[in-house]
């Protein structure tokens, strides 16, 4: 019994989403202020349940039956989903009144694609990784294509989806493969069994078919068609949360994955097949963001780059490659939901405000927003003092252990190349005069949000030590 | 000299008065200007007070500090000064206030952001040359050219937008592949250390060690970045876009503390880090800082824009430190220090002086000139005093630097031939007739252009920001050995470093 109310403490930021879910869907229901009452209940919720597994991420424990770890590294990406859906919801209160189209779901779909998240993150079974998979997914279809009277959105839910279940299609036969042959969904028994395994052909067609399908989700090249479209599509908190939430669930069922085959691999097998797409994302991320006009798309394809550099941590396979992907994972979600953030604040009513060119002269006209933007873009461009260069630094020290100096020489040269056009952004806002007009609409709950992931961008850059030495204690 | 964190408050001060600037209200200009002066006037007491207390018989790296950083990484925040890095410091610490001092009407609009962008420069700056921990001195090195970008960009000349992105991306590409060759480094000395380190003083002797093939490409990382700053010929293009579109604050920022961080790194990390590489590519850099001492001229001497001419006479100077330091001989390399202090020193008096007429005539032109000694007398005599100084007259700052260098390059053991010399020498005569010829031309002759006529002479203002630099350009011209033997114990120890078995040998 005793184990039992062990276990429930264990799995309780699960269960506080879960429970969240059920509330928040009977005050859509039943009550007429579900608007008003829903954003704050789920940020609530998302807190909770966030710094309940920061505070107890000391308490590791399989739990389950052996299908779910909790503890540990788990709680640490708990954390960083549940924090980023809380900006979301947080940005999304004035985005939806501004947009006049409040879905009672649009909360309550977070919440559920979080749940997802979470349980693809402690899976210790193949099984709850696919369910926690297509439990985010789907939310993410349907919060792509929630503002049903924009063509943009429904090409992007639809886009989303037939590529998305494609993708599917990928790891699911990637399971029956490895179940085929490891006769086991297991992780564990799949680890221990892996010295046999790893010779056997179809077992490693199996990882493989594996490792592409979560190209997708992670929108590395050549598996990113989706992204733009996607991006520019959805709403621009949606958006937010698919390029950070759902890039770090994904990169998480990675690393549970890959995590325990490479503790007993000794060589990382999938070392050429990383190195190219990560290679891959990277140039093509950076080049082609430069020639973007729309913001959105612009940060879609920077998505597609940092995609690129977490998998550097991904190609080496040692534990520090594994910790700068979490650590990177975490500061690209604070930069990242700020820019999409300020994206949001920005963007007009009916789709305006999101070229470019009407950043122009912000840095005149709404210094606040404009000095945030550009902490984000220097962040996002890998440049100290903030967050997103020491994510880089992290993957790049795991790349020269691995030997793998060439991939970290070809992730500072796409630097330099994103570097031109995050340095766009901050012409434009500072060194260029307005072009058009802009009134953006006051929104202290965004601003709110914004301010908090900047102080983390400053915080975790200045001293990443502390959040270096949780994560580095659970990848041993 | 027990530990005061002396080091800590010298870029604590002009960041925290950074922050503190934030919150000035927008029409307080003034107040901003006054506060951003006491900052910085306040750095420089601070280094004022390193200075004196300095211990020069003991020499090698004081004020030590050491705090865990990342304690995971064993990065730590390790900061300290050498007689080099004290002299630059100083450098710094003197210019960041007159810069301020000289823009005080000349920056009108966004005094506040101005303001703010140059001290976090100087945090930046200082940083650099304080940095004893590799992965410290790159965070520096990277986060100043934030504000630099601003500097140029927004308070700039028409061509701002293009020289700011140039120099930003121009800069960071030498950078970042210097990151991998840090990351190397660190990883490399994991395997004697038995854990990875950032740390200058344990990587000193880690480095020697590496194998040659090696070293030379950790030294080729190192030395591309700071060639790009210095920066070294064919890789300067950068220097006369940022130098003309910059505003004159931050065009003496660049020459006199800028370029000098591209030099001192040289100096501090690819000469002792990587010792049989930088023997190894000593005559070929030492080839190209020739091509940059004569070309630089060549191209200075052809110019129409009196800011650019500067700019290239930069290139020219820059190209005599990197020489000095390539020499490996005590003279040479004592010379490329001081001559480091003397480019700050009077290519800072240049622009300042180009940004005084500018101001009032807002053209730098030199056709547009001529005559105007008669109009503004101070001005022209504390111009023939930097072109002087800039030319290497004894008995000005430039000649002693230059002259060290010559000789220390005619018998350094690593070139070993005294061509060298000979071309580097035909640099002076050229630096001589670059600006005495803008000098003739500005100066002298009738004032065709009536403009040039109502031209007034420098305001107080002006006379003192340009004095306090003459002070130092006469002191080091007349009596180096106040600053020479500030850095001669820390050079020694360089060459000791890199030259282990003929040094022994010259003694």
């Amino acid at each position: 019994m005793l184990n039992n109310i062990q276990e429930f403490y264990n799995i309780l930021p699960l269960i506080i989403i879960g429970t969240g879910i059920l509330v928040s869907l009977c005050i859509e229901m039943y009550s007429k202020k579900s608007e008003t009452v829903l954003p704050w209940l789920s940020i609530i919720i998302f807190l909770s349940a966030g710094f309940y597994s920061l505070l107890n991420v000391n308490y590791v424990s399989i739990v389950m039956q052996n299908m779910l770890a909790t503890g540990g590294i788990v709680n640490v990406f708990y954390f960083i989903f549940t924090f980023g859906a809380a900006v979301v919801s947080l940005l999304s209160i004035d985005y939806l009144k501004k947009y006049g189209t409040y879905f009672g779901e649009y909360y309550l779909l977070v919440q559920s694609s979080v749940l997802g998240m979470m349980l693809m993150a402690g899976a210790k079974d193949l099984f709850v990784i696919f369910l926690g998979l297509e439990m985010m997914s789907v939310s993410f279809y349907a919060l792509a294509g929630l503002n049903r009277h924009k063509l943009k959105a429904n090409e992007a839910a639809l886009k989303y989806f037939l590529l998305g279940a494609f993708a599917t299609g990928f790891i699911v036969y990637g399971i029956a493969l490895i179940y085929g042959t490891a006769s086991t969904t297991s992780l564990d028994l799949i680890a221990s069994r892996f010295s046999y395994l790893k010779t056997d052909l179809l077992f490693d067609t199996g990882i493989l078919l594996f490792l592409i399908g979560f190209s997708f989700k992670i929108a590395a090249f050549p598996f990113h068609m989706w992204v733009p479209d996607v991006y520019e599509g959805s709403s621009s908190t949606i958006a937010g949360l698919f390029s950070t939430g759902g890039k770090a669930a994904a990169f998480s069922a990675i690393i549970v994955t890959l995590g325990v085959l490479f503790n007993n691999a000794g060589k990382n097998i999938f070392e050429p097949y990383l190195a190219v797409i990560s290679v891959f994302s990277m140039l093509f991320g950076s080049i082609v963001a430069i020639s973007q006009s729309n913001i959105k798309r612009m940060l879609a394809y920077s998505s597609i780059a940092h995609a690129g550099y977490m998998i550097i941590g991904l190609a080496a396979g040692n534990n520090d490659g594994l910790s700068g992907i979490v650590f990177y994972l975490a500061a690209y979600t604070f930069m990242n939901l700020g820019a999409f953030g300020i994206v949001a604040i920005i963007e007009g009513r009916e789709e305006t405000n999101l070229d470019l060119k009407s950043y122009a002269g912000l840095g005149s006209r709404y210094p606040i927003l404009a000095a945030l933007l550009a902490v984000f873009m220097f962040s996002l461009a890998g440049i100290p003092p903030f967050a997103g260069f020491f994510g880089k630094y992290y993957v790049f020290i795991a790349a020269v252990k691995a030997h793998l100096t060439w991939l970290a020489i070809v992730g500072v040269l796409s630097s330099v190349i994103s570097v031109y056009f995050y340095l766009r952004v901050v012409v434009l806002m500072y060194f260029k005069e307005p072009e058009t007009e802009l009134s953006v609409e006051r929104s202290n709950t965004g601003l709110l949000a914004v301010i908090i992931s900047v102080l983390l961008v400053i915080v975790v850059g200045v001293a990443p030590g502390s959040l270096i030495g949780l994560i580095t204690s659970f990848l041993r | 000299m027990e530990n005061n964190y002396l080091l800590s408050f010298l870029i604590l001060a002009p960041l925290a008065g950074s922050i503190i600037l934030l919150f000035f209200g927008k029409d307080k200009e003034n107040l901003v200007r006054y506060f951003g002066l006491f900052v910085s006037v306040l750095a420089f007491i601070i280094s004022l007070v390193l200075f004196f207390n300095y211990d020069l018989t003991k020499g090698g790296f004081q004020f030590v500090e050491k705090f865990d950083w990342i304690q995971n990484l064993h990065i730590s925040y390790n900061v300290g000064i050498d007689g080099i890095s004290l002299l630059l410091v100083m450098l710094t610490t003197f210019l960041t206030p007159l810069t301020l001092l000289s823009s005080w009407k000349s920056i009108k609009h966004n005094v506040k952001e101005f303001t703010f962008f140059m001290l976090l420069l100087e945090v930046g700056m200082l940083g650099v040359f304080i940095a004893l921990d590799l992965f410290l001195f790159y965070v520096f090195w990277e986060a100043m050219l934030i504000p630099m970008y601003f500097i140029i960009g927004i308070w700039g000349g028409d061509n701002r937008i293009y020289a700011s992105v140039k120099f930003f991306l121009y800069t960071m590409f030498g950078s970042l592949l210097m990151l991998v060759a840090i990351v190397w480094l660190a990883v490399y000395a994991s395997s004697s250390l038995g854990h990875f380190s950032t740390n200058l003083l344990e990587l000193y002797s880690i480095g020697p060690t590496i194998q040659a093939n090696i070293q030379e490409w950790m030294f080729l990382a190192f030395a591309l970045s700071f060639a790009i700053k210095v920066p070294l010929f064919p890789l300067h293009t950068w220097l006369p876009d940022a130098h003309v579109q910059a505003p004159t604050a931050g065009s003496v920022i660049l020459a006199g503390v800028l370029l000098k961080m591209g030099t001192y790194g040289l100096l501090r990390f690819c000469l002792p880090l990587f010792p049989q590489a930088s023997i190894h590519f000593a005559p070929y850099i030492s080839v190209l800082a020739i091509i940059g001492i004569i070309y630089g001229a060549l191209v200075a001497m052809v110019q129409k824009d009196m800011k650019k001419l500067v700019a290239y006479s930069s290139v020219a100077h820059l190209g005599f430190v990197v020489l000095g330091i390539f020499a490996m001989t005590p003279e040479a390399v004592q010379g490329a220090v001081i001559q480091m202090i003397n480019h700050g020193l009077s290519t800072g008096a240049l622009f300042l002086l180009v940004g005084v007429v500018y101001d009032r005539t807002h053209t730098r032109e030199i056709s547009e000139y001529g005559g105007i000694a008669r109009v503004v007398p101070v001005f022209a005599t504390f111009f023939m005093i930097a072109s002087l100084s800039s030319i290497g007259l004894p008995g000005l700052n430039g000649f002693v630097g230059e002259f060290l260098i010559l000789i220390g390059s005619f018998k350094s053991p690593v070139l070993n031939s005294w061509w060298y010399t000979v071309f580097a020498a035909s640099g002076v005569i050229f630096a001589a007739v670059y600006l005495l010829w803008m000098y003739q031309r500005v100066f002298f002759g009738e004032v065709k252009n009536p403009k040039m006529s109502t031209l007034t002479d420098m305001n107080n203002r002006e006379i003192f920001v340009l004095a306090s630099i003459f002070l130092f350009i006469v002191w080091i011209g007349i009596y180096p050995g106040t600053f020479l033997k500030v850095s001669a114990k820390s050079t020694q120890s360089i060459i000791e470093q890199v030259l282990p078995n003929k040094i022994i040998g010259m003694k």
